[in-house]
C-alpha cells in the first residue's frame, strides 16, 4: 500500500471522534459538578466556561447532606458478600465442568450460560414476591441473596475457560504426589488461577453495582439503598434536581469502576471469547 | 517385592474400540521395562491405569502382589514423571521436590533432609531456589526425578520424558536416566514411541500396537527374534525388509545383506536377484536401495553396508542379494506371526 | 555403587483407602461440586421463571397473597392495552436500530483499536466509560446533558442561530426526539463492549491471510469483505447477541431518562412491566407484559447453542 500517512492520520481522527463521543457525557458531568449555582442556572451564561470560579461546595453537600455515603457503604457491603458467595459456588462448579464432566461438559456449560440470559426485567416480579415471603423485603439481604444469580453463571463460564488453560499434568502430578483431587485443586490449580479469580472478583463487583431493577423493586427505605438505586431516585426531590451533586455522585462512582475494568479487560475478553467460541 | 503386574487389563473410552485390549505383563522388581509402540497404541493409557489416573474397564493391576484396582493414585506409593515434567510453576525447585512430602505430614526438618538427599543424588543442589521457568530442559528433568525419588516409591512411571528435550540433549539425558535407575534400583515402567530410546534403556521391552501386546523380551530378543511383522518393522532403522515368497513372508535386516554382482548358490544362504536403484552415502554407512521381484510384484529393499566395505555394484546394475539362512526370518502371510523357518 | 541408594521396604499400600473416600470417586465429586450452583440457579432463576409464566394466567397482585387462575383474561387485557402495543413496538424498534448502529460503529472502532499505539490505555479507558459505568448513572448523565433548559447542545444550536433562543429543543420532551434519545443512549452504552469483542476477533485473524490476499492483488475493500468479515462473523454474532439482550431487556435506561414518557411514547416492555407490576400493583399484568420478551430471548438462546455446538465443544 502506498502513502501510509493519510491512513495514520485518519485513524487518529476516528479514535478521537469515538473517544469524544463516548466520554462527552462524563466530561460534561465532571465539568459541571464544580459550577456554582448562579453560574449554572443563569441561562445566558456560556456553559463551557466557569463564569464564576469553580467550587467544591456541591461535593460537600453530596457527602454531608445526602445519603450518598450510605448508598456507597451499602453497595460495598453487598458487593463483598456477593463476591464471596459467587466464588464459593462458581469455583467448584467451574472446576467440575472443566475437569470432571467429560462429554457432558460442553452441554453443562451451555446450560449455565442459558441461565445467564434470563433477564432481571423478567424475574423481578416473582422474585419480589419470593423476597417478601422470605421476610427480606427492604433489606440489603434481599439483594445479597438474589445477586449471585446474576454473577454466578457468568463467573462460572469465565472460570471454566481459565481452568481449561491450566495443563492437566499439573493436577495429575499432584495427585500422584499424594493429594486427592480436591487437594490438588486447592494446592496447584487455584494458585495458578489467581488472575482468573481476580477477574471474577472485579466483574462480580461491577455487576452488582450495575443492577437497577432489583434494587428499586426490593428496597424502599433510603438507608438500605445501593448507589444505582439511590442516586437517581433519592437525590432527586420532586422536581428539584441537585444537578452538580448528582453529577459528582455519578462521576465519583464511574471512575473507580472503569479503572478496575480496564485493568482486567484483556482477561475478560479472553474469557468471553473462550467461552463463546468453545462453549 | 515391588513388582508390577497387569492381568488382562482392558480400557474402552466411550463407544469406540478399546484403547487397551487385554494386556497381561509383569515388570519385575528393580527392572527397567519399556512400553514401546506408535501413537495410539495404548501405552500411555496403560501407564495411566497403573498410576490410577484412569480406571480400567476390565482386568486387574497388582503392585507387590496386591491388587490396587480402585485405589486413588496417592495410595499406590508410585511416582510419575510426565512428558512435560509438570513442575509446579508457582513453586521453587526446593518446594517442588518437597511437595510430595508435605502430603505425608513430615516435619520441616525431615522434609529438608530428604530434599537435600534427593537433590544431592541428582546433582541439583545448587538449583534449589530457582523457579522452573529459569531451568534448562535437562535441569527440569532432574528436578522431576528428584521429586519422584523423594517419596521413596516402589515404582517409577515415566511418560516419554525425553520427547521435550533437544535432540542433541537426548543421548546424555538417556545416560543419566539409566544410571540413575541403576543406582536406586526402583522398578521402572517407561513409555516411549522412540525405538532407539527403548533399545538403549530397557532391560526388557514390551512392544504394543492397537491396544495389544505384540512381544515382550530383551532388546536383543526383540531385535533379532521379532514375534511378528509389526515388531520386525517397528524396531530397527531402517526397518526389516519383508518379501513375499512361496506363500510366506521372509524378512531380513538391511545390515545382514551382502551384495555381489554374481553370486554362486550356497547352502547356508538365500540369493535373490535384484536391480540397484540408488546408493546413498551417509557418512558412516551406505544405504543401497534395490528393487526385487516377489509374489506381489516389485518391492523395494534396503541394504545397509559400512562405508569401508568395498562396494561392488553401482546404480542400475543388476546384483545378487545374499542373506545367510541364520539371518532370515519367516512370518505367516495372513497373521504376520513368526513361523519356524 | 553396588547398593541401591534407596532403602528397601516391604510394600505398604495404605489399606484404609479401600474405604473409598467418597470424594475420590469422580462420579460423585463432579455432581457434588456442581450442586451449589445448580441448586441456586434452579431455585432463584428456574423457579421464578415458572412463576412469572404462571402469574400471567392469574389475577395476582402485590397487595394480597391470594390469587386465582384466570386463564387468558390477563393476556387479553394486556393485548388490548394501547400502551402495551406501543411498548412492544418500541422494544423491537429501539433494539434493532440501536444494534444496527452499534455493529457498524463497533466494526470501525474495533478496527482502529486493533493497532498498538501510544496512549492506547487512555483512549480505551474513555471509550469504555459508557459500558463500565452502572446504567443508572450513565442514564443520569444523559438526563443532565439533554435537559431542555441547560443542555450544552441547545446552547450551541442557539448561538449558531439554528434554533430560536427562546424555544430550546426538548430532547426528552418531544415524542420523536425522546425516542431518538433513548435509542442513542442504548447504542452509546452497548458500543464499547461490541467494539472490544470485535477488536479481539480482529486480532485473532492471522495476519498471513490478509498478507496473502494483498500479494494476490486484492484491494482493501475486497480483503475486508472476502476475508475479514467472514472470519469475523462468528464473533460478531456474539457481540450482536449481547447487545440485543442488553437493549431488549433494558428497563433502567428508559426509566431514568424518560420515565417512559413523554406520555407513553418511550415505554418498553421492561419499564412498562415495572410500572404495571410494582407501581400499579398488578403482578399478573406485569408478568404478561414481560413474557413477550420470551420469543426474542429464546431465539438468542438457540442461536448461541447452535454456535457452541458448531465449534469445538470439549
Amino acid at each position: 500500500m502506498p502513502a501510509r500517512a493519510p491512513v495514520v492520520i485518519s485513524r487518529w481522527a476516528v479514535l478521537t471522534a469515538f473517544a469524544v463521543l463516548c466520554a462527552f457525557p462524563f466530561g460534561w458531568a465532571t465539568f459541571t459538578m464544580f459550577k456554582s449555582d448562579d453560574d449554572l442556572y443563569t441561562v445566558g451564561h456560556v456553559p463551557f466556561l466557569y463564569n464564576s470560579p469553580p467550587t467544591l461546595v456541591h461535593l460537600k453537600v453530596l457527602f454531608t447532606e445526602t445519603a450518598f455515603l450510605t448508598f456507597v457503604r451499602n453497595s460495598l457491603e453487598i458487593g463483598v458478600i456477593v463476591v464471596a458467595i459467587t466464588l464459593a459456588i462458581s469455583v467448584p462448579a467451574a472446576y467440575a465442568i472443566a475437569r470432571l464432566t467429560g462429554q457432558w461438559g460442553g452441554r453443562l456449560a451451555m446450560t449455565v450460560f442459558i441461565f445467564y440470559l434470563v433477564p432481571p426485567t423478567l424475574l423481578f416480579l416473582p422474585l419480589s414476591r419470593i423476597v417478601a415471603d422470605m421476610g427480606l423485603q427492604d433489606t440489603i439481604w434481599a439483594l445479597v441473596v438474589v445477586y449471585p444469580t446474576l454473577t454466578a453463571p457468568f463467573s462460572t463460564w469465565l472460570l471454566v475457560g481459565f481452568f481449561r488453560s491450566i495443563p492437566r499434568d499439573i493436577e495429575e502430578q499432584a495427585m500422584v504426589d499424594g493429594y486427592s483431587r480436591v487437594g490438588a485443586l486447592v494446592r496447584t490449580v487455584l494458585p495458578l488461577a489467581v488472575p482468573g479469580l481476580f477477574t471474577v472478583v472485579i466483574f462480580t463487583f461491577a455487576f452488582t453495582m450495575n443492577d437497577f431493577i432489583y434494587a428499586v423493586a426490593f428496597i424502599s427505605s433510603s438507608s438500605n439503598m445501593t448507589v444505582s438505586a439511590g442516586v437517581p431516585t433519592e437525590l432527586i426531590r420532586g422536581d428539584v434536581f441537585f444537578w452538580q451533586s448528582l453529577m459528582a455522585a455519578a462521576v465519583l462512582v464511574a471512575i473507580p469502576v472503569a479503572l478496575a475494568y480496564n485493568f482486567f479487560l484483556d482477561r475478560f475478553v479472553q474469557g468471553l471469547s473462550l467461552g463463546a467460541v468453545k462453549g | 517385592m515391588a513388582e508390577v503386574e497387569v492381568r488382562e487389563i482392558r480400557k474402552t473410552f466411550g463407544a469406540g474400540n478399546p484403547a487397551v485390549d487385554g494386556i497381561s505383563l509383569t515388570c519385575e522388581d528393580g527392572e527397567y521395562l519399556v512400553l514401546l509402540g506408535p501413537s495410539g497404541c495404548g501405552k500411555t493409557t496403560l501407564l495411566r491405569m497403573i498410576a490410577g489416573l484412569e480406571h480400567p474397564t476390565g482386568g486387574d493391576i497388582l503392585i507387590g502382589g496386591r491388587s490396587v484396582r480402585g485405589l486413588p493414585p496417592r495410595a499406590r506409593k508410585i511416582a510419575m514423571v510426565f512428558q512435560s515434567y509438570a513442575l509446579y510453576p508457582h513453586k521453587r525447585v526446593e518446594q517442588n521436590i518437597s511437595f510430595p512430602l508435605e502430603a505425608q505430614g513430615l516435619s520441616r526438618e525431615e522434609r529438608l533432609e530428604k530434599v537435600k538427599w534427593a537433590s544431592g543424588l541428582l546433582g541439583i543442589g545448587h538449583l534449589l531456589q530457582r523457579k522452573p521457568r529459569q531451568l534448562s530442559g535437562g535441569e527440569r528433568q532432574r528436578v522431576a526425578l528428584a521429586r519422584a525419588l523423594v517419596r521413596e516409591p516402589q515404582v517409577f512411571l515415566l511418560d516419554e520424558p525425553l520427547s521435550n528435550l533437544d535432540a542433541k540433549l537426548r543421548a546424555s539425558a538417556r545416560l543419566e536416566l539409566k544410571q540413575f535407575q541403576q543406582r536406586v534400583g526402583i522398578s521402572t515402567i517407561y513409555v516411549t514411541h522412540d525405538q532407539v530410546e527403548a533399545m538403549g534403556l530397557g532391560d526388557r521391552i514390551a512392544v504394543l500396537n492397537l491396544g495389544r501386546l505384540q512381544q515382550i523380551g530383551t532388546p536383543e530378543e526383540i531385535y533379532h527374534q521379532p514375534a511378528n511383522t509389526f515388531v520386525a518393522t517397528f524396531v530397527g532403522s531402517p526397518p526389516m525388509n519383508l518379501l513375499q515368497r512361496d506363500g510366506k513372508i521372509i524378512g531380513f535386516r538391511p545390515e545382514n545383506v551382502e551384495l555381489e554382482k554374481e553370486a554362486a548358490s550356497r547352502d547356508d544362504a538365500t540369493i535373490i536377484r535384484s536391480r540397484v536403484l540408488r546408493v546413498e552415502n551417509l557418512g558412516a554407512d551406505r544405504y543401497i536401495y534395490l528393487r526385487v521381484k516377489d509374489d506381489k510384484g516389485d518391492t523395494n529393499i534396503i541394504a545397509k553396508l559400512p562405508i569401508d566395505h568395498p562396494l561392488k555394484v553401482a546404480a542400475d546394475d543388476d546384483a545378487d542379494l545374499v542373506v545367510r539362512r541364520r539371518h532370515l526370518r519367516v512370518f505367516d502371510r495372513e497373521s504376520g506371526a513368526k513361523v519356524a523357518a | 555403587m553396588s547398593e541401591p541408594a534407596v532403602r528397601r521396604r516391604t510394600v505398604i499400600i495404605d489399606e484404609s483407602f479401600r474405604v473409598h473416600h467418597l470424594l475420590d470417586r469422580e462420579s460423585v465429586l463432579g455432581p457434588v461440586m456442581l450442586a451449589p450452583l445448580l441448586v441456586y440457579l434452579v431455585a432463584l432463576v428456574g423457579l421464578p421463571l415458572l412463576l412469572v409464566i404462571y402469574y400471567a394466567f392469574t389475577d395476582a397482585t402485590t397487595g394480597s397473597s391470594a390469587f386465582s387462575f384466570t386463564g387468558l383474561d390477563t393476556f387479553q387485557k394486556t393485548l388490548a392495552d394501547p400502551v402495551f402495543r406501543t411498548a412492544l413496538r418500541n422494544t423491537v424498534v429501539f433494539t434493532l436500530v440501536a444494534q444496527v448502529v452499534v455493529i457498524v460503529l463497533a466494526t470501525i472502532l474495533g478496527f482502529v483499536l486493533s493497532a498498538d499505539f501510544r496512549g492506547k490505555w487512555v483512549v480505551r479507558f474513555l471509550i469504555l466509560l459508557p459500558w463500565t459505568t452502572p446504567v443508572a448513572l450513565s442514564a443520569l448523565s444523559w438526563l443532565w446533558m439533554l435537559d431542555s433548559l441547560f443542555s450544552p447542545f441547545n446552547w450551541i444550536l442557539g448561538s449558531l442561530h439554528v434554533i430560536d433562543e427562546g424555544t430550546p429543543v426538548a430532547w426528552l420532551g418531544e415524542d420523536s426526539l425522546a425516542v431518538a434519545s433513548v435509542i442513542g443512549l442504548q447504542a452509546w452504552r452497548t458500543l464499547p463492549l461490541a467494539a472490544v469483542i470485535l477488536m479481539a476477533g480482529l486480532t485473532s485473524i492471522p495476519p498471513e491471510l490478509n498478507e496473502q490476499a494483498e500479494v494476490d492483488g486484492a484491494g482493501f475493500w475486497r480483503r475486508f469483505f472476502d476475508i475479514t468479515m467472514p472470519l469475523l462473523a462468528p464473533i460478531m454474532m456474539v457481540a450482536i447477541l449481547f447487545g440485543i439482550v442488553a437493549t431488549f431487556t433494558d428497563m433502567a435506561a428508559v426509566y431514568i431518562l424518560t420515565r417512559g414518557g413523554p406520555g407513553y411514547a418511550t415505554q418498553v416492555l421492561g419499564s412498562w412491566s415495572f410500572y404495571t407490576g410494582i407501581q400499579g400493583g398488578s403482578l399478573a399484568q406485569g408478568a404478561a407484559i414481560g413474557i413477550f420478551m420470551f420469543p426474542v430471548l429464546l431465539g438468542v438462546c438457540i442461536l448461541m447453542l447452535r454456535r457452541a455446538s458448531q465449534t469445538d465443544v470439549v
